[in-house]
């Protein structure tokens, strides 16, 4: 059988004419991406309002009567699961890795379009199933974003019936829409490169893209069968996970099944779906930080061998989020040393990000701002996570703020910080227009400062043993008074945060109705993304010819060379390389 | 200066310097069509759905309460006066690997370009998963309406043993039958002359899925049905 090379490919696409084909049923991998992208962060709009609710019961109890102990169980759960899997997988992996792994790897489209069309489609099924579950009688399920068996499916907590059997239809399919993303996004990286992109020559947004979509193949698989007991447990009347039970005096038909089981496969899932949303941004935040840095990513290829082992040993950690399971302390040794294992890469990252940094010609861009906030945000996050990786010191702090202070540190703001730096960045490249820059920074110090406003003083009332997802500290003589001062401090905070991503949307309005273009290259990548024919890529994204690289995607100020960033698909001689300082060769 | 790096670099001897050089060349990490790729890793992705559903089924069974009923004895028949032990599981068993018999010689005429008996074979293939969904039928009838076997309990036991069983085998059998409709599909295709341009490889990638499907089917006899 013969394959033609990609690279002598010529343009087969269909171009669609109509408006519906060409925005709706659209198969081209930027309109799916942006499609994915507007669903995410509206439903992350949806999951801030819940937080700011949640908040304003914890800073002025009593003050609020539409929030009842059940609606403030409901808003907890809604905002964590929609953020972690709805927001922040499909935004990271459907929206920049669709919009970004042709374009960065010279590729035309996905290698499956319909595909990849059928992924956004299934998506969108999956928030509408979600977001069902707020109308109907009962609410949304109050289970917590862990679902843990036997209380998710049990009468007392809230949406114990409609509400958990949405939400977990709702995961089902989201896992069959990523799926079908997922394998398009690895078939694409591996097979549909153009002449000359070879594996080590990817940028690390695309090394970080696809290892998390493996670990995403590899990990879905346990929620998938986890929501499929748990359904039936609900639905069937198994007992997987549901022991023999008395609930409100009455003993239940279940007998002899595991809620640890559950526990297990939640984590199994879980632990590496924080990589899934932590690996693309590590990746995006090392081009933001080489591009406006002007110096290429410090050890590349130390990076991508942290991000392919920070990947493996996602998998064998995921128990340490159950040390007060009352598990073997054996495996609680082996659980604590794994998770303190991945600090190595992790610290190998945070190293070469400053490293980067280091004596470059720094522009505090907008998206600068962002990236260089991440390195805090995520060094807070990553210092706090080595403390509860240790069993003696988890036990205590187990589910108290401290814990919440630390995630949403690191998994929370870390990756949002990435995910506005590379909006900022790539915004140019998808609409044609520049946004803001001075909304842009003030949005950033707000978000900024207003982080650790929020979540500093978290760890200190994780100290104190304020334990999370309680409607209300009364009667709990353990806490001062003056814990209450400081909730109240921090809902101030994060009532101002939110209202802040207003400037965020504004921005996006006023840049996409102005009429000033952005240009070609604004931010003077070398990258292949910027170097297409057309900005914003029309369909097909090259023109008559796929481009050929013959270098990485840093050549930033690279001696001798005659701009002081040389795209990827110069050829060596035309850069003018003096013979000893020939950094273009990096194959 | 000669653009070296513009060449596809030279295969080394040796597998290891092989693979290195398959997985830092441009373009294409495997000389394969994209849907075998995509095939592969979906394939992959499925080995831990069903790799998660058998650990599952197997705590489950340790920390069952009650006496895990003896599989070899639900499983009997009795045909013509004779107790045959799990005499159904081995006939459905036997039908699915006889199957992939049938489909491998499938790929095999497609690679030749026999058009004729790709279709054929597949048809036959696709036949005998049809019986082997046909027999797990009866299996679950026989279960749930003289064994009295239900999800939520049995009289022979642990209740999660009615509960994984239906569980697993329903969603092997899922697994068959979106197997039997998609070799159907591709079958008929097949016939009709629709690859001849696009060439067999599709044959290929559809086998690929039944030979998975059927080497889960060992492990869920060894584990469920032989433990």
């Amino acid at each position: 059988m013969t394959h033609t090379a990609i690279a002598e490919q010529i343009d087969e696409s269909h171009h669609p004419s109509s408006f519906i084909t060409r925005y709706i049923w659209s198969q081209d991998h930027k309109v799916i991406a942006v499609q994915y992208a507007i669903t995410a962060i509206f439903v992350g709009l949806v999951a801030l309002v819940l937080s700011g609710l949640m908040r304003l019961q914890l800073g002025f109890p009593d003050s609020f009567d539409f929030i009842d102990p059940a609606s403030y169980l409901q808003f907890v759960t809604m905002h964590g699961m929609i953020m972690v899997i709805y927001l922040l997988t499909a935004l990271l992996l459907g929206g920049f890795g669709n919009y970004l792994i042709p374009l960065m790897i010279g590729a035309r489209d996905m290698v499956f379009p319909y595909l990849n069309m059928l992924s956004f489609w299934m998506y969108l099924l999956s928030v509408l199933v979600l977001m069902s579950s707020f109308f109907i009688s009962g609410g949304p399920t109050g289970a917590g974003w862990t679902l843990y068996p036997p209380q998710a499916i049990l009468a007392g907590t809230p949406g114990y019936n409609g509400g958990i059997i949405l939400m977990l239809v709702s995961l089902a399919i989201f896992i069959v829409a990523f799926t079908m993303g997922g394998l398009n996004y690895v078939t694409t990286i591996l097979q549909a490169r153009t002449h000359g992109m070879t594996l080590m020559r990817m940028p690390l947004s695309i090394w970080g893209i696809f290892v998390a979509t493996i670990l995403g193949l590899l990990a879905f698989p346990a929620l998938l069968v986890s929501a499929i007991m748990m359904l039936l447990d609900k639905l069937a009347g198994t007992s997987f996970f549901m022991p023999a039970i008395v609930s409100l005096g009455e003993s239940l038909d279940y007998n002899g099944g595991s809620p640890v089981l559950f526990q297990h496969l939640f984590w199994f899932f879980g632990h590496p779906e924080v990589y899934i949303v932590a690996l693309p941004a590590f990746g995006m935040v090392s081009d933001v930080l080489s591009v406006h840095a002007r110096k290429n990513i410090f050890g590349y290829r130390m990076m991508v061998w942290a991000i392919v082992a920070i990947g493996g040993l996602s998998f064998i950690v995921w128990a340490h989020h159950m040390y007060v399971s009352g598990m073997n302390p054996v495996f609680g040794f082996f659980f604590a040393t794994t998770t303190l294992i991945i600090a190595i890469p992790t610290a190998i990252k945070v190293y070469n990000w400053v490293l980067t940094l280091w004596r470059g010609n720094i522009r505090l861009t907008t998206p600068m701002l962002f990236a260089i906030g991440f390195i805090f945000t995520f060094t807070h996050g990553g210092l706090t996570g080595l403390f509860l990786g240790n069993v003696v010191i988890d036990l205590p702090l187990s589910d108290t703020y401290f814990v919440v202070a630390h995630f949403h540190m690191v998994m929370g703001v870390s990756p949002i910080m990435v995910l506005f730096a590379a909006i900022y960045h790539w915004f140019p490249l998808v609409s044609g227009k520049m946004l803001h820059t001075g909304l842009g920074k003030t949005h950033f110090w707000i978000t900024f400062l207003g982080t650790y406003a929020i979540y500093l003083p978290m760890h200190y009332l994780g100290f104190l043993g304020v334990p999370r997802r309680y409607y209300s500290m009364a009667g709990t003589d353990f806490i001062p008074e003056s814990a209450q001062t400081l909730n109240a401090g921090i809902t101030v905070s994060a009532i101002i945060v939110g209202v802040a991503q207003l400037l965020f949307i504004i921005n996006v309005i006023i840049s996409l109705r102005s009429d000033k273009k952005a240009a070609h290259n604004p931010w003077e990548a070398s990258s292949l993304e910027w170097q297409t024919p057309q900005i914003p890529p029309v369909h097909g994204n090259w023109g008559a010819k796929l481009p050929v690289v013959h270098r990485w995607a840093y050549d930033y100020c690279v001696p001798g060379a005659v701009d002081d960033f040389t795209p990827q698909n110069v050829p060596v001689d035309a850069a003018h390389l003096s013979e000893g300082e020939a950094e273009g060769d990096r194959s | 200066m000669p653009t070296e790096i513009d060449k596809a670099p030279a295969h080394e001897e040796g597998s290891w310097a092989e693979v290195a050089s398959d997985w830092s060349a441009d373009k294409q990490t495997f000389d394969l069509p994209w849907g075998k790729v995509m095939m592969w890793i979906f394939l992959l992705s499925d080995t831990f759905i069903f790799t998660i559903f058998l650990t599952a089924y197997m705590k489950v069974r340790m920390s069952a309460t009650a006496d895990w009923p003896i599989t070899s004895e639900v499983f009997a028949l009795t045909i013509a006066g004779v107790h045959l032990p799990l005499i159904l599981i081995a006939i459905m068993t036997f039908v699915l690997i006889t199957s992939s018999g049938t489909m491998a010689m499938a790929v095999n005429c497609a690679y030749r370009g026999d058009r004729k008996n790709t279709a054929r074979l597949m048809f036959v293939t696709a036949a005998l998963g049809v019986s082997f969904v046909g027999m797990q039928a009866f299996e679950w009838t026989k279960l749930i309406v003289e064994e009295g076997v239900r999800p939520w309990g049995n009289p022979m036991g642990a209740e999660q043993f009615g509960s994984v069983f239906f569980m697993i085998t329903g969603f092997h059998g899922m697994h068959v039958t979106a197997g039997v409709i998609y070799l159907s599909i591709v079958a008929l295709k097949v016939k009709q002359g629709k690859y001849e341009k696009k060439g067999y490889g599709i044959v290929e990638i559809t086998g690929l899925y039944w030979h998975f499907v059927d080497l889960v089917w060992v492990f869920i006899f060894a584990l469920f049905y032989l433990w």
